[in-house]
């Protein structure tokens, strides 16, 4: 008895094979993937994660074809980390990659903070978040800095209204839209701690960890490149000799510490050209030296 | 006697899959959704009570699809409508407007004749609905309790 059945079980199973590889060829995994890896500077576990979500997806799509459903997954995440270490960035591609890898229709990005869900009246609140879910439908909803949206000193706080709705579209409509929401990780510890409804809610938790050394380098080629700059030799060698020094001072952002003293770096390379000689070849406007980058105060300590 | 007014009217009524199929397309266009209730049947009312302000960010149906099921719980029984307005210029109209919701019994129109000077005839269309106040129009289901277009 149960060997017949077992027989005819497999034999389903046999004439319903699934080509995994031809799945993966015909949704285009690998590509945004590829891209991800590609653009972004380290971030490890968020790429191993990423990686590891695709392949759910794509194996969800295999197990459908074949007639085992499961109900849509849950994709909510939240992304936790210091200043400067892509959350943002990352979100920006999530839509993307989802889009690509079917979870979301149309893939666009809705953008919000504690302003755009929370009213400033009895009545207000509603309406308001409803109309922000409403247009992240079919795409992301990415929450930066949602801890702000509870405030435990004040209980009678319009945010908690806010929470609610989300969470219900969260779990109800599952299908409908993929909710971000990102913050930095002591804070977004407590406000877990405080909500536990959202953090059942957020299957994928991501931490972003900090650049090390080599990556900040990285970056800083990146964005220069990006900008159509370049670093001389020397340039690189003092570079790398900030990265060093900045992460010891305090105010350290990752990635937007060093953006933001390449945006330096660029004003005093622009002052020395207009105040040194009259020509200035292609060369010379688009190569960033060690003069521009060790006037920064930091090498004043 | 069925209401037909608006797209799809000589249509059986739209399912939901349907609705947000049409959805879709309007988006696609790059048309505002709205939704509007009544229960004023007649093809000259073209006020409707609003379902909140048109949707003009929508990404998707599916926020559009949300609304209209509100609205449908809110407002039981009664005619709902989806229109599609087009801000292209030149336009500036509403380009697609069909029933999402009607209510389960329509009892129809009756042809009043009124004298006018010189004993001549005028005719005059009216819904026997109205011969009912407002808010208890379509009595089938219980009367809401709460003043209608009240959101939240």
């Amino acid at each position: 008895m149960t060997i017949a059945n077992a027989a005819t079980t497999l034999g389903a199973v046999a004439g319903e094979v699934v080509d995994l590889k031809a799945l993966r060829a015909e949704t285009d995994i690998a590509t945004p993937i590829a891209e991800l890896d590609r653009d972004l500077v380290g971030l490890a576990p968020v790429k191993q994660r990423l990686r590891e979500i695709a392949a759910f997806l794509l194996v969800t799509r295999a197990r459908e074809q074949v007639g085992l459903t499961s109900g849509a997954p849950t994709l909510h995440m939240a992304f936790t980390g210091n200043p400067g270490t892509g959350k943002t960035t990352v979100a920006l591609r999530m839509a993307n990659i989802l889009h690509r890898l079917g979870y979301v229709r149309r893939g666009h990005l809705v953008a919000v903070t504690r302003d755009d869900l929370v009213g400033q009246y009895i009545g207000h609140t509603a309406p308001k978040t409803k109309e922000v879910l409403r247009r992240a439908m079919g795409g992301v909803l990415f929450i930066d800095e949602a801890y702000y949206l509870h405030r435990p000193e004040n209980e009678k706080d319009y945010g908690q209204e806010a929470i609610e709705i989300l969470l219900q579209v969260m779990e109800n409509q599952r299908e409908d839209l993929v909710v971000i929401l990102a913050g930095y990780r002591a804070r977004m510890d407590t406000f877990f701690a405080s909500n536990p409804g959202v953090r059942s809610r957020v299957a994928h938790h991501i931490d972003f960890p900090d650049y090390d050394d080599g990556e900040l380098l990285a970056i800083a080629e990146t964005l220069v490149g990006d900008s159509h700059y370049r670093l001389s030799p020397a340039a690189r060698e003092a570079m790398s000799e900030y990265i060093v020094r900045r992460r010891r001072q305090p105010g350290f952002a990752n990635a937007r510490s060093i953006r933001n003293a390449l945006d330096r770096a660029r004003l005093r390379h622009a002052m020395r050209l207009c105040e040194g000689s009259a020509i200035a070849d292609r060369e010379i406007l688009q190569t960033i030296d060690a003069e521009d980058i060790r006037a920064s105060r930091v090498f004043a300590s | 006697m069925r209401v037909t007014q608006g797209t799809f009217s000589f249509l059986p009524d739209l399912t939901d899959r349907q609705i947000v199929a049409q959805l879709e397309y309007c988006l696609q266009q790059n048309w505002a959704v709205s939704i509007e209730f009544t229960d004023d049947p007649h093809p000259r009312n073209t006020y409707w009570d609003m379902w909140g302000p048109p949707m003009f960010d929508l990404r998707d149906a599916a926020g559009a699809m949300s609304e209209i099921k509100a609205c449908r719980e809110a407002n039981p029984n009664t005619y709902v409508r989806v229109s599609a307005f087009d801000s292209t210029r030149g336009w500036e109209t509403v380009r697609l407007s069909f029933f999402v919701q009607r209510p389960a019994e329509e009892p129809g129109f009756r042809l009043e004749r009124v004298e006018a000077a010189g004993r001549m005839i005028r005719y005059a269309v009216r819904a026997y609905s109205l011969d009912r106040p407002a808010g208890q129009r379509y009595p089938s289901v219980e009367p809401a309790t709460e003043p209608r277009g009240r959101r939240s």
